[in-house]
């Protein structure tokens, strides 16, 4: 019986990109030759759960989960998408009186999703006004529209969203909120992961990833997804970023 | 390699500082009393080999130290160190990273213009197929806060060491 790996994908995908995940797993059973089983997890924590159990082969990570993959599961990074960013926007009501991040009170009710990186990176922007998540209320809802909607309705003070969340949001809501500051990290963003069973096919799946554009189909699975492509990565950015996101988790 | 910090760079009235740098030597520094703002949203990055010379660093680095990248890469990285930052806080730095350990602190830096900034620095070791090939510090933005209690702390620390330094006194 021939083996079927399994694909999974970082919980932060919005709806609008299932479709294009189904359609990626197609296209890479088709070029690459192999079973692929897709499981969209709807949380972290069962994602996680899954890759502890040895259950992942193939995995479009959270930059967060970076290190656990690497560092304890073996994993090996190959690539990383262009044209996409994990950068952070903390947003306030528009009409907040916080005018910068230091006017940010103690038990400041912040919502956000349960994006790991977003919610590290927000919260680090908080930090000039004596904020962590010990001093602030945490609101952790379902999706970058509540968030706006928690703002909206004044259940929230503060919002982290992902870049491309706050640039997706209508321009009716937008212009009802007010970013106060965004990240630029640029050294961190999601990454493409083997793992141990699909070793031998590391160096195969670095190359279709790279070539995707130039081979058929490969142009529009990439729009599906929302990339222009997907860039290499060595073993070195892979250690550097996590190294980066270790200082970042560290307390 | 390490130079002594140039007047013509440096804009209005400063003190000249020569201070000591382990494995180095002295150091002609020049110091004003303005302070550039953390830029918001970023981080600044730089990695070291194990002896402490810059091997990489990111753009707000640069931007932040006010040098050009070609003259940091294989630099010490003391040069941004701040005469008015104790020893001790490097000390424990140097002691905490070589023992395997992430080192958090506040840091105030000196920049080419003679202007300085605080960070808050996370410093860990790089280890690569288990053994240390070097070492990242990523900074971000401190509180008002804490830069605070930090020049209070270093003040009492340096009244302690007392400076063989020759330089003006506060
Ligand atoms: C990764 C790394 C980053 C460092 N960053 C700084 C820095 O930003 N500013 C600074 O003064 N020293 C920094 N240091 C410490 C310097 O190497 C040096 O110890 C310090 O400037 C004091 O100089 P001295 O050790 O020659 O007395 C860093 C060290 C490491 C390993």
């Amino acid at each position: 019986m021939e083996t079927t790996f399994q694909l999974t994908v970082s919980p932060d995908f919005t709806p609008e990109r299932i479709s294009g995940w189904y359609i990626y797993n197609t296209w890479l059973q088709r070029n690459l030759g192999l079973h692929f089983h897709l499981e969209m997890y709807d949380s972290f924590d069962a994602q996680r759960t899954a890759i502890c159990q040895d259950e992942v082969d193939l995995i479009y990570a959270n930059p967060f989960d970076a290190s656990m993959l690497v560092r304890e599961k073996g994993f090996r990074a190959v690539a990383y998408p262009v044209g996409v960013t994990d950068e952070c926007v903390v947003v306030v009501p528009a009409g907040s009186s916080v005018q910068k991040i230091e006017d940010v009170q103690p038990n400041a009710r912040v919502a956000s999703t349960d994006d790991p990186d977003i919610q590290l990176v927000g919260m680090i922007m908080l930090e000039p006004a004596d904020l962590s998540t010990s001093n602030v209320q945490s609101i952790v809802v379902d999706g970058y529209v509540l968030v706006a909607k928690a703002l909206l309705k004044g259940e929230a003070d503060v919002g982290f969203f992902l870049k491309d969340a706050w640039d997706g949001l209508s321009n009716p809501v937008r212009k009802q909120l007010r970013p106060l500051v965004t990240s630029q990290i640029s050294d961190i963003h999601h990454v493409l992961l083997v793992g141990p069973r699909l070793m031998e096919s590391a160096e195969d799946i670095q190359s279709l990833m790279l070539r995707m554009p130039e081979i058929e189909k490969g142009q529009g699975v990439l729009e599906s997804l929302g990339f222009e492509g997907w860039a290499e990565v060595d073993q070195e950015d892979t250690e550097f970023m996590i190294d980066l996101m270790d200082t970042l988790k560290a307390r | 390699m390490l130079r002594d910090m140039q007047p013509l760079a440096v804009l209005g009235d400063f003190r000249e500082y020569h201070i000591n740098l382990y494995g180095f030597g002295p150091r002609k520094v020049l110091v004003t009393d303005e302070e550039v703002a953390y830029p918001d949203g970023k981080l600044i990055v730089s990695r070291t080999d194990t002896r402490g010379i810059i091997t990489h660093c990111n753009q707000s680095f640069v931007d932040m130290s006010g040098y050009q990248r070609e003259s940091l890469i294989g630099t010490e990285h003391s040069i941004l160190r701040h005469p008015d930052m104790p020893s001790a806080a490097f000390k424990s730095l140097w002691d905490d990273v070589e023992a395997g350990k992430i080192w958090h602190g506040y840091v105030k830096n000196l920049r080419r213009d003679g202007k300085f900034y605080w960070v808050y620095a996370t410093v860990i070791p790089n280890v690569r197929n288990g053994r240390v090939e070097g070492y990242t510090s990523v900074r971000r933005k401190p509180s008002r806060t804490k830069i605070r209690e930090s020049i209070a702390l270093y003040k009492q620390l340096k009244a302690q060491e007392g400076s063989s330094w020759d330089g003006p006194e506060d």
